[in-house]
């Protein structure tokens, strides 16, 4: 029984398992044992494993499983699908990338697991396309399950049928975003929707879809398979089971680490040799360049969705950014929102015209040629836009709260900007 | 159901399962908004209708929702007012200003946009943008638009309408973040019949009408009236504007039946004719001018002794009906083919016998299962396949709906519909614009058509029948609610509308019948009575030696009729006296030539497919007179009064032909006055007289009066939403100047005009007159054999040339695609004729290219309508290289 029910099974070398090393290591007992009993039977063992999604929002499960209707009961023709979300292109996270590469019939068991509780015909893996290995290794993982006979028609002669395929991303941040994920496998642009419909309502081809991340797919073979005690047990807060937590920035050893939900900061980066550069954290943030800054006071935060919201940040993807005395928190907002600019959809105006703006003024603090109304702009823009529901979907959000910190907690290293740029920067020349 | 909620303090009960913005608009509460449009729905995109909803009264905050995305729900209470909901607007609007140019004093938009407007709404005032704007290419689109992205704010309403509404393809959003490019993929010109609209559907100047571009004035600057299109049988609502006596554009007017928000191309850009090279002012006898007193004087010689009169399809009813007065009934005759005379007489017979209802552009919109024999609407009558389109999406609204989507939620509704199309069985001899949304495609040659039609009426009323297909579309309309059945003119085919109206006779009460014929006024003329073109040549010619004069209103003959009987009609008159606006084949024959007015330039009534009669005015004090006002000249007493008005010559219309006396109600008399006077051409802020100064002339003097509409051509009356449906030409009202205000002008969004949509109908079904003359009685058809080498010959219609009028349009005649000999390769190969080559037909070039096109039927050979010489019926001919 691995402490590590993650990673513990992942090669020392990442190769991704053959099917029968992957059957020898307890791989697809979950689903022999699953599909001998009833969908909610899975549904119910996971929402009291208190599995919260992976993706970022930390929404319960179980709970979006909930609003998917039973196969052949809604109106129209087609599928039931689940799309499982490799589209990792959060700054800083590189968590679902081990996963998908390294453990790809975890991904596949986990897929027919979540399949069969939510209804689903239908599996599309969307894998972001610069993941060429894991595309590779996903859709070998899938034909060796195919010959298998688990997946197809009549799956181990329990009567559920589900087909199974890889499709690559093209490859936007906001393809990570659920609906715009579904229009870009339309062949649309990817442009987020309207919620609702939901997509359980209303997905992929208007068919009833789920999407579920990659990390949260491969938690629910160990709930099934260990049981949902077992799995609660690994954390040390109220939700269950182990994060991957990617480390990054001024770390001495920037790195994947699979701990218990709950784990502090402070742990963290002390697995990671500590803090380089000057070593004084100046501060992190918890969930990747779309989380809010923490600073050392909040070292000991247990790291998962609510406490991290409690502490005015957000958990999203488990991504640990630490900067140290040296690194200037502004070029690395300036950074972010140069970035989230980029990638804006377009849609809808805050988020289409504001960010640019936003990291045009950043650009220029960083260069020295910031006006004292610039800030007021920056001021007005985290305001305006950032409140939920401002913007059409959650992108802008996760920048302007980002923005927000950094606004509130650095004001003074912005003022200090507006005379003659990063003093950082001017430092080192 | 209905539901209370509160806006700014107000109960107002309201419809559940709409959304915040329309509830808030239809009840008199302005939400600045900016990507939704009454026809385009809820997208969310632009973020402008943010306001304030609480769910509890008693919550202090409340959040901030976008009106547009937020369905109602009992006890809301909502606030437009509230600060945080206005700063929020106020600051979209600031970011839309981004990267918008500051060039509203050099912008044709400038003055009527949308965006300015709510700029002014919305209180952003300073730009504090410092940064370089983004910058964008523009494209060539063609003819009719200009392109200037910089302009773009990105509401998407463009690529939403071309797309989404009118099934266009080349038109799409490119990029992404604030790069986002609304064009084509290339340089080239639009391919949507439809695409003129972007220039009213884009809320500030990326789009603009090219005519206009070329010669734009501030839009206070210039006078509107309301008008009614003479480019086809549909009918749609023109506001013409007009300034220093030029028409400068045409702009969609709002008619809830009919042409809604949007117009076609040829009707948006036809009426330029009016500003045309070929345009007559002077009267020419044998080509030589002539003052008009001399020629009037002159006529009235040529017409003592004895004189026919040849009414025009494409003139108004009071023009017509003046000539048939001045040469009596029984020597009135209409420009057009006998057979055409004949076939759109039966339309209005077919319309009125009923059961079926007379389809509305409206009533096509809605019906959820189509049959269309023969027709090429995207060709014939364009903005009759535009609402057929509308008609398809029916089956993907009611999916939606069962999956619990709102219906204004657009792209939700596109979504959850799965794609699914209502069906619409298309039977047609050439392949056609619409079957990209068609169930069932059919070609096959006229006879056929109107063979299969017969079969779906037997099978429907439950004969056996051996067609598989005409079983399964008779199963498909006897399964729907509303099923429609189309037919028209355009082959000239009386077989196939016949089996038109049995179709629809077979589906009873619940079906809709639409006819099209083939011009503005056809059904007025037809309504009016009298024969065609070869009944006169045969009366001229049967009268020897004494042939009395023959006189030609408003129509080049050669353009409707066999260039053969043209010919005898001209040798057979004593003389020829030809009015019309335009210079034509038939002006240029006629012995003496009056110049009249345009339908710009003279108030007139024409009654469109549905019988519904509709009237428009003039839209620019012209020198030249309307045709009946020049004919009453030619006699006097030819009316009760001298000097008549349009009303007196309505008044004895009423008279003469009853069937038509409602035609006086079409819209309000001369004598009408609002409470505030007459109507204003000009709009409020007005002055046209500085900014003429300013040029260096002086327009002045006394005002020219109309006598026969009452609208005024100064600033001085009522506006806006003040006037009458009829007379109205948009909603502007201080601080919306922009199309869109025309939800203001509506009962509810997308519906009728506040006080009716302008018209009146002249069919009612079931109301056959006793004495219906023109009852013929039903044909049966059989499929015709394709003997010999011969070919039949199919005129193929386009949206850009239908008659003289779009021609002498300059922008349409850039568009008209070039002739076209569209042939079956397997044809072509057996006459020896390849692709890109020339055709002799029966031993004449042709001006035409061979084109190949296995979607034809063999046996057949379609042949555009310029250079099929005449208007219908097919026939056959002789096709060799050249």
């Amino acid at each position: 029984m691995s402490a590590l029910p993650l990673t513990g099974r992942a090669a020392r070398d990442r190769k991704p398992h053959a099917l029968n090393e992957w059957r020898a290591l307890g791989g697809y007992e979950s689903v022999v044992h699953a599909l001998r009993g009833e969908p909610l039977q899975v549904l119910e063992q996971v929402e009291r494993a208190a599995l919260h999604g992976r993706g970022g929002a930390g929404f319960p499960a179980a709970r979006k499983w909930r609003f998917m209707p039973a196969r052949g009961t809604t109106p129209g023709d087609g599928a039931n699908y689940l799309i499982v979300n490799g589209d990792e292109m959060e700054p800083g996270a590189f968590k679902d990338r081990l996963l998908l590469e390294a453990l790809p019939h975890q991904v596949v068991e986990g897929a027919i697991l979540v399949a069969y509780a939510c209804h689903a015909s239908e599996v599309i893996m969307l894998i972001r396309d610069a993941y060429r290995s894991a595309i590779d290794g996903m859709e070998r993982a899938i034909a060796e399950a195919r010959q298998a006979g688990l997946l197809g028609t009549d799956i181990l002669s329990s009567g559920f049928s589900l087909e199974m395929r890889v499709h690559a991303s093209a490859g936007r941040y906001i393809v990570g975003e659920e609906t715009a994920l579904i229009a870009a496998l339309e062949g649309g642009r990817a442009v987020p929707r309207k919620r609702p419909p939901f997509p359980a309502q209303s997905g992929l081809w208007g068919r009833p879809t789920m999407v579920n991340n990659v990390e949260t797919v491969s938690c629910v073979p160990h709930i099934v398979t260990q049981g949902p005690d077992w799995f609660r047990s690994l954390s040390l807060t109220e939700e269950g089971g182990t994060k991957l937590f990617g480390v990054s920035g001024r770390v001495r050893r920037p790195q994947l680490i699979e701990a218990a939900m709950g784990t502090t900061a402070r742990e963290l980066i002390e697995r990671c040799g500590g803090v380089s550069g000057d070593g004084v954290l100046r501060c992190f943030q918890p969930g990747g360049g779309a989380s809010g800054f923490l600073e050392a006071a909040e070292l000991d935060v247990p790291l998962d969705f609510a406490h991290v919201r409690q502490a005015g940040s957000s958990f999203g993807t488990g991504t640990l950014i630490v900067l140290d005395g040296t690194a200037c928190p502004i070029g690395v907002v300036a950074r972010h929102q140069r970035f989230y600019a980029r990638e804006s959809c377009g849609w809808c105006t805050p988020c289409r015209d504001g960010l640019p703006w936003v990291s045009r003024i950043l650009d220029a603090l960083e260069d020295g040629t910031a006006v004292s109304e610039d800030l007021e702009v920056l001021r007005m823009t985290a305001a305006q836009a950032g409140p939920h529901g401002r913007t059409f979907c959650d992108l802008m959000g996760g920048a302007m709260s980002s923005l927000a910190s950094a606004l509130e907690r650095f004001s003074a290293l912005f003022d200090e900007h507006l005379a003659g740029g990063c003093p950082q920067r001017v430092a080192s020349r | 159901m209905k539901v209370e909620i509160e806006i700014d303090g107000r109960t107002v009960t309201v419809d559940a399962g709409k959304d915040l913005l329309s509830t808030c608009l239809e009840h008199g509460v302005d939400v600045p908004h900016f990507c939704w449009h009454g026809a385009l729905g809820s997208v969310g995109a632009c973020r402008l209708c943010a306001v304030t909803v609480r769910d509890d009264p008693h919550d202090a905050v409340g959040r901030v929702e976008m009106a547009c995305m937020t369905g109602v729900a009992a006890g809301q209470h909502i606030r437009v007012d509230d600060p945080q909901a206005a700063e929020f607007r106020a600051r979209v609007i600031e970011w839309l200003m981004v990267n918008h140019p500051h060039d509203c004093a050099v912008c044709e938009a400038g003055g009527a946009c949308h965006l300015q407007d709510m700029t002014v709404q919305s209180g952003h005032r300073t730009r504090r943008f410092r940064f370089r704007k983004r910058t964008h290419r523009n494209q060539y689109l063609g003819p009719f638009l200009t392109h200037e992205m910089n302009r773009c704010i990105a509401c998407y309403r463009c690529t939403r309408f071309y797309r989404g509404y009118a099934g266009g393809r080349d038109l799409d959003v490119f990029g992404s973040g604030e790069r986002v490019y609304f064009g084509r993929a290339a340089d080239g010109v639009l391919e949507s019949p439809f695409a003129g609209n972007l220039a009213e559907v884009c809320p500030t100047g990326v789009f603009n009408d090219k005519g206009w571009s070329q010669h734009y004035a501030r839009p206070w600057d210039l006078r509107l009236t309301a008008s009614i299109c003479p480019h086809c049988a549909v009918g749609c609502n023109l506001t013409l504007a007009e300034r220093h006596g030029k028409l400068r554009r045409v702009e969609n007017r709002y008619h809830g039946a009919i042409n809604g928000h949007f117009l076609c191309d040829r009707g948006r850009f036809g009426p330029l004719f009016v500003e045309a090279a070929a345009r007559l002012d002077v009267a020419r006898h044998r080509e030589a001018p002539i003052d008009l007193q001399a020629a009037l004087a002159l006529a009235r010689t040529m017409l003592a002794d004895d004189a026919i009169g040849i009414g025009s399809v494409r003139a108004s009813l009071e023009a017509n009906f003046a000539l048939r007065r001045l040469v009596g009934p029984e020597r009135f005759f209409i420009g057009v083919s006998d057979t055409e005379a004949v076939l759109v007489r039966r339309m209005a017979t077919l319309l009125r016998r009923g059961p079926s209802r007379i389809a509305s552009l409206e009533a096509i919109e809605t019906a959820d299962a189509a049959l269309v024999l023969g027709e090429d609407l995207t060709g014939t009558a364009p903005r009759a396949a535009l609402a057929l389109r509308q008609a398809v999406r029916g089956a993907e609204k009611a999916l939606a709906a069962a999956k619990g989507v709102a219906a204004w939620l657009d792209e939700g509704v596109r979504v959850a519909g799965e794609g699914r199309r209502s069906p619409l069985i298309l039977l047609t001899a050439a392949p056609d614009a619409l079957d990209e949304v068609a169930t069932l495609s059919l070609r096959r040659n006229p006879s056929a058509i109107a063979a299969f039609g017969l079969d779906v009426a037997a099978a429907l009323r439950g004969e056996p029948v051996a067609d598989a297909d005409a079983n399964a579309t008779a199963r498909i309309l006897a399964a729907a609610h509303a099923p429609l059945v189309v037919a028209g003119a355009g082959l000239l085919d009386a077989a196939i509308v016949e089996a038109a109206a049995a179709v629809a006779t077979a589906l009873g009460a619940r079906a809709a019948l639409a006819l099209f014929p083939t011009e503005c006024n056809s059904i007025g003329c037809a309504l009016m009575g009298g024969d065609g073109l070869d009944s006169a040549v045969t009366a001229l010619e049967g009268a020897g030696e004494h042939a009395p004069a023959a006189m030609i209103l408003e129509a080049d003959l050669y353009a409707r009729a066999d260039p053969a009987v043209v010919d005898r009609l001209f040798a057979a008159a004593a003389t020829t006296i030809a009015l019309d606006c335009l210079a034509t084949r038939t002006t240029a024959r006629a012995d003496l030539v009056l110049p009249v007015a345009s339908f710009a330039e003279a108030a007139g009534t024409t009654v469109n497919h549905e019988g519904r009669a509709q009237r428009g005015f003039a839209a620019r004090p012209g020198r030249m007179p309307a045709s009946w006002r020049l004919l009453s000249e030619l006699r006097p007493g030819l009316f009760a009064v001298d000097a008549p008005a349009l009303d007196d010559v309505l008044v004895a219309l009423a008279q003469d032909c009853p069937a038509l006396a409602a035609a006086a109600s079409a819209a309000p008399h001369a004598d009408f006055r609002t409470p505030y006077g007459r109507v204003a051409r000009a709009p409020q802020p007005f002055s046209g007289r500085t900014a003429s100064d300013a040029a260096g002339r002086t327009v002045d003097g006394t005002p020219p009066s109309d006598p026969d509409s009452p609208l005024s051509w100064s600033m001085e009356g009522a506006h806006g939403v003040q006037v009458p449906a009829a007379l109205a030409t948009g909603a502007a009202a201080p601080g919306e100047h922009s199309p869109y205000a025309v939800w203001r002008a509506q009962t509810r969004i997308g519906g009728p005009l506040r006080g009716g949509d302008p018209g009146v109908p002249l069919i009612v079904v079931g109301a056959l007159p006793d004495d219906d003359a023109n009852v013929i009685p039903p044909v049966s058809v059989g499929v015709q054999e394709i003997p010999g080498p011969t070919l039949l010959l199919i005129p193929l219609h386009d949206p850009f040339t239908a008659t003289e009028l779009d021609g002498a349009s300059a922008l349409l005649a850039e568009r008209a695609p070039a002739p076209r000999l569209v042939l079956h390769p397997a044809d072509a190969a057996a006459l020896g004729l390849s692709a890109g080559g020339a055709a002799l037909l029966d031993g004449v070039p042709l001006a035409a290219r061979v084109l190949l096109d296995d979607g034809l039927p063999r046996g057949l050979a379609g042949l555009s309508t310029v250079a099929f010489g005449r208007r219908g019926p097919p026939r056959r001919g002789r096709l060799e290289p050249a």
